[in-house]
């Protein structure tokens, strides 16, 4: 007969060795270490929650102390690889194999691990790549989670930065494995229930509250005329060509100057309310003069923002917020939206090559992907018709017909120069080389050049949709690459011949002065200003601050 | 688009000095001395590597404010930090022992502005700038004894650190704004020598309250209080050169007193909040998160006034 | 500190009466640029003093650009430069050359 409740019986059997340690869903700090080493065996699937934001720093250092004799073989499948002790795991021998989608500041360490064999790599994912997979062949038998509060049934408050959780845990709960909350603070009630109770098995009261990383701050006063330049390149070539209302934005400065012009030279060009309406979009301050200037009409949010949280609650007609009155927000749901619901994405990277490929890997960092490929992606599912999405199919297609389809707005904006004087544009990217030393069996891309249907550097827009070959293609990235190697070398007849067929445009071919790009026209010049536009509602970090 | 109280005017703070003096003086007014095509430049600055700049980072010279004769030097805080060295010490000096020299003749000034932004002595000639900094004193002294009031305009990027700290307590009248910084060890020096337990350079908000324009206007270590665009500054500076007493012992004896009464009432304090509880300011742990209005309303209410100077 | 002299003929004299002007300050990422009126109508001299070296057939390329796009005929450019990237030395070129011709 075959024995159909395995996984029950097994959940049953690891519960009940944990009996002395709880009571009723409680534990105390000092005994998760002791849980941890009965409730998890070797070989088993663990999400540590590590979002882009959020982390359960608790139960990860608790997770770093099991007797790696006893606890061995992990295989780690989480979203964010960002703090140190998710290395230790492997360093320890605690952990061997790994799939995850972000790695941010431990870019430089997985690097490292990998290189010397300490981690057998599954995959880097993109966020709902994985999130799927979650639900398909990596669904975890342990998931460790952080929220601000619980009350003694395990009901869960994950508040402002509820990110991933939700995904996490109905992908544990609902396949016998189990969960295990460290929550801020154990209240009677919590304010709003984002998971119920009933999905959770123990909770633990962190000694100290779950660490936020301000991620999505950009100090207006770090804008420079390059950026402002670039931005208004991308809201008359781009913006006011094709109108996208629904959007997503990436985190660098070339955005944020977008959003700090959307109230000045946006408004010059009559674009409110015509564009940039709808948003898929982390909360990112320096969006708020748009958002007061009545711009933004909705904006749903991947993740929180420190210093973002009474602003947002105050202003609920734009964000999506709780009864209780503050934001909640989820990576899959705004993936998703951002996957399917936006016209464009708009975001910087640190190479391209010459056929459009995007990746933020360096030879010694390998950062993960995060968000942006499928923001990045043309969504091949998508049905519904909108302007923007059109225009740009028609002029892929070079045709209109009943059957021409649209094309996401994939728009990469990039100075031609990096740090250090690093150039933006290269003949092969770092990625490739990587793969070869890691025996990748692909190179890791950010966004594929076919996906990608515009450039913006300083020097103007390559339109890589009405390129008709791969010539073309590189010589319109060539012909928008600057003062680099890849831009020196460009054929110059082939350039002028793609500026004369509007594929390459020049500020001056938009009408725009390059004397024009003044701080001055950013409608904030400093963090002070966001709080004075937010009324004083925004509460920045005080690593922002001069005042 | 703009609402009128998000600064859209020009900011001192982001200006380069030049732009800080046209915005300051009459338009056209300004008759630089050793401008840039002299090429008067730090000798030293080449033995470490390190580009020269042509006005060695500070811009000396005369215009009018209202019509008046004035004399000006502003500091270039992004070069080098803006710091004392030899030729820039050299050019400043000069200028304040030209205007001592002309006082009283048809060639007087009526006020000179001090435009710092400093974060003290430049360490590759720390020796030439250290002099620097006691002759700027010498001479902003017998500028002050000649009747002719120095005014230090603070607010700029770097602040007024180290010697600049000390040549902006040297000066009639403190303009500031709240980006403005004062003191005389910096941050980072502070949490190097003594631990960040002492001091967290980074928590930019405890450098604001401990150095910044607020503060130091509340505590009288600044005597005016101005937003951070340059008409502002212009119409402060044209105001203050009007209401300065002059150098004495008599004004320096009051000074004295002063600053001994401050340290027998706030000398225990670990942080200003604490000062502002103890003198029964509204809601002390609120003063940086007051708007500026709000925070010039409160300083004319409480009429905090402490500077003898 | 990598130091070089480009010569370059324009089509046209830079118009405007300023005897100098400067731009741009000596802060890490900038430069400083002081325009001069001293040479023959259409002669433009370049002296580069730069902290970043190995970068002179980029200087190249940002000048001749610059000559072609503002005409600077007569001028003498002198150049502090502390790591600026060609993007910010051709926005600080074309502020001077305009300053040039508009300030009095």
């Amino acid at each position: 007969m075959t024995d159909w409740i395995k996984q029950k019986k097994e959940r049953a059997r690891r519960l009940k060795e944990v009996v002395s340690l709880v009571s009723g869903k409680e534990v105390q700090p000092a005994d998760v270490t002791a849980l941890l080493e009965r409730v998890i065996c070797s070989g088993d699937r663990v999400c540590l929650e590590g979002d882009n934001q959020k982390q359960a720093d608790f139960l990860a250092e608790c997770l770093t102390q099991v007797d790696p004799s006893q606890v061995h073989d992990l295989h780690i499948v989480q979203s964010g690889l960002v703090l140190s002790e998710h290395l230790d795991l492997f360093r320890l021998g605690i952990a061997r194999k790994l799939d995850f989608s972000y790695s941010g500041p431990q870019s430089a360490a997985i690097a490292r691990a990998l290189d010397q064999g300490k981690i057998e790599l599954g995959a880097i994912h993109t966020y709902i790549e994985l999130f799927a997979r979650y639900f398909v062949d990596l669904t975890p038998n342990v998931a460790l989670i952080a929220a601000v509060s619980a009350d003694r049934k395990g009901n869960l408050y994950t508040g402002p930065n509820t990110e991933d959780t939700p995904t996490i845990v109905e992908a544990t709960a609902y396949k016998n494995g189990i969960v295990i909350a460290q929550v801020n603070k154990i209240v009677d009630e919590v304010p709003r229930i984002d998971i119920p109770g009933d999905q959770i098995d123990f909770i633990v009261q962190a000694p100290k509250p779950f660490y936020v990383e301000p991620l999505f701050t950009r100090d207006p006063a770090a804008v420079t005329e390059t950026q402002i330049l670039m931005a208004m390149i991308a809201l008359k070539g781009i913006y006011a060509e094709y109108r996208p209302r629904r959007l997503n934005h990436g985190i660098g400065f070339a955005t944020a100057a977008i959003e700090l012009l959307l109230p000045t030279y946006g408004e010059q060009l009559g674009l409110r309310g015509e564009v940039a309406t709808h948003w898929a979009l982390n909360p990112h301050p320096t969006l708020i003069p748009a958002i007061e200037s009545g711009w933004v009409q909705q904006i749903h949010c991947f993740g929180s923002e420190v210093g973002m949280d009474r602003y947002m609650s105050a202003r609920p007609d734009v964000y999506f917020i709780g009864h209780d009155g503050t934001l909640r927000s989820n990576r899959l749901l705004c993936q998703n939206a951002g996957l399917y619901a936006c016209d464009m994405f708009i975001g910087s990277t640190l190479q391209i090559d010459l056929a459009g490929n995007s990746s933020t890997v360096t030879p010694d960092r390998i950062a993960g992907f995060g968000g942006a490929p499928n923001m990045g992606a043309d969504a091949h599912g998508r049905r519904h018709v909108s302007e923007a999405w059109l225009k740009a199919g028609h002029e892929a297609a070079g045709s209109e017909g009943p059957l021409v389809r649209g094309r996401k707005l994939v728009v990469q904006m990039v100075e031609t120069f990096g740090e250090g004087m690093k150039p933006a544009f290269v003949e092969e990217l770092d990625s490739i080389a990587l793969a070869r030393k890691l025996g990748m069996p692909l190179a890791p891309v950010m966004i594929f050049g076919d996906d990608v249907t515009h450039i913006v550097t300083e020097e103007g827009i390559a339109n890589l949709l009405l390129c008709r070959n791969a010539d073309d293609v590189e010589q319109a990235i060539r012909g928008v690459a600057g003062y680099t190697p890849v831009g020196l070398a460009r054929d110059r007849a082939k350039v002028e011949a793609l500026r004369a067929r509007g594929v390459i445009r020049r500020p001056e071919d938009l009408g725009i002065d390059l004397l024009q790009a003044d701080r001055n026209l950013l409608a904030a010049r400093s963090i002070r200003d966001l709080v004075t536009w937010s009324d004083g509602l925004y509460a920045p970090p005080s690593k922002f601050r001069n005042w | 688009m703009i609402p009128e109280n998000v600064m859209n005017e020009p900011s001192w703070y982001e200006l380069s000095a030049r732009a800080r003096i046209n915005g300051l003086l009459d338009a056209g007014s300004f008759n630089e001395i050793l401008g840039p095509q002299d090429r008067v430049m730090s000798p030293h600055l080449a033995f470490f590597d390190l580009p020269p700049a042509f006005d060695d980072g500070i811009i000396i010279g005369r215009g009018m404010i209202d019509g008046r004769p004035v004399a000006v030097a502003a500091q270039e805080g992004q070069f080098m930090g803006g710091t004392f060295a030899e030729v820039s010490g050299a050019k400043l000096v000069g200028l304040l022992r030209a205007v001592a020299k002309s006082a009283g003749t048809p060639q007087a000034v009526s006020s000179v502005f001090l435009l710092l932004d400093t974060g003290g002595v430049r360490l590759q000639e720390a020796n030439a700038g250290e002099m620097a900094v006691s002759e700027t004193i010498r001479a902003i002294l017998d500028v002050r004894h000649k009747g002719v009031p120095v005014i230090a305009l603070i607010g700029g990027r770097a602040g007024a650190f180290g010697g600049g700290g000390l040549v902006t307590a040297c000066c009639s009248h403190i303009v500031i704004s709240e980006q403005g910084r004062i003191s005389v060890s910096g941050p980072e020096v502070i949490e190097t020598n003594k631990g960040v337990g002492e001091f967290d350079s980074k928590d930019r908000a405890l450098v604001w309250r401990v150095t910044g324009g607020r503060s130091r206007v509340l505590l009288g270590g600044a005597d005016s209080y101005v937003k951070g665009d340059i008409s502002s500054f212009r119409k402060a500076a044209a105001h203050a050169r009007n209401s300065v007493p002059t150098l004495s012992l008599e004004t320096l004896e009051h000074e004295q007193e002063r600053l001994e009464q401050r340290l027998s009432a706030f000398g225990d304090c670990r942080d200003t909040p604490e000062i502002w509880t103890r003198i029964g300011l509204p809601n002390p742990a609120g003063i940086a998160d007051l708007t500026e209005d709000e925070f010039i309303h409160l300083l004319a209410k409480e009429e905090v006034r402490h500077d003898a100077r | 500190m990598e130091k070089f002299t480009i010569q370059a003929q324009a089509k046209t004299t830079l118009g405007g009466k300023s005897p100098h002007a400067l731009t741009g300050v000596v802060a890490s990422g900038n430069l400083e640029i002081l325009f001069e009126r001293k040479e023959a109508p259409l002669t433009v001299t370049v002296e580069v003093m730069t902290a970043s070296h190995g970068y002179k057939p980029v200087w190249e390329a940002v000048i001749k650009d610059f000559v072609e796009r503002a005409s600077p005929g007569g001028m003498h450019i002198a150049i502090h430069d502390n790591g600026a990237r060609p993007d910010t030395v051709l926005l600080r070129l074309m502020q001077g050359a305009r300053l040039m011709e508009t300030q009095s």
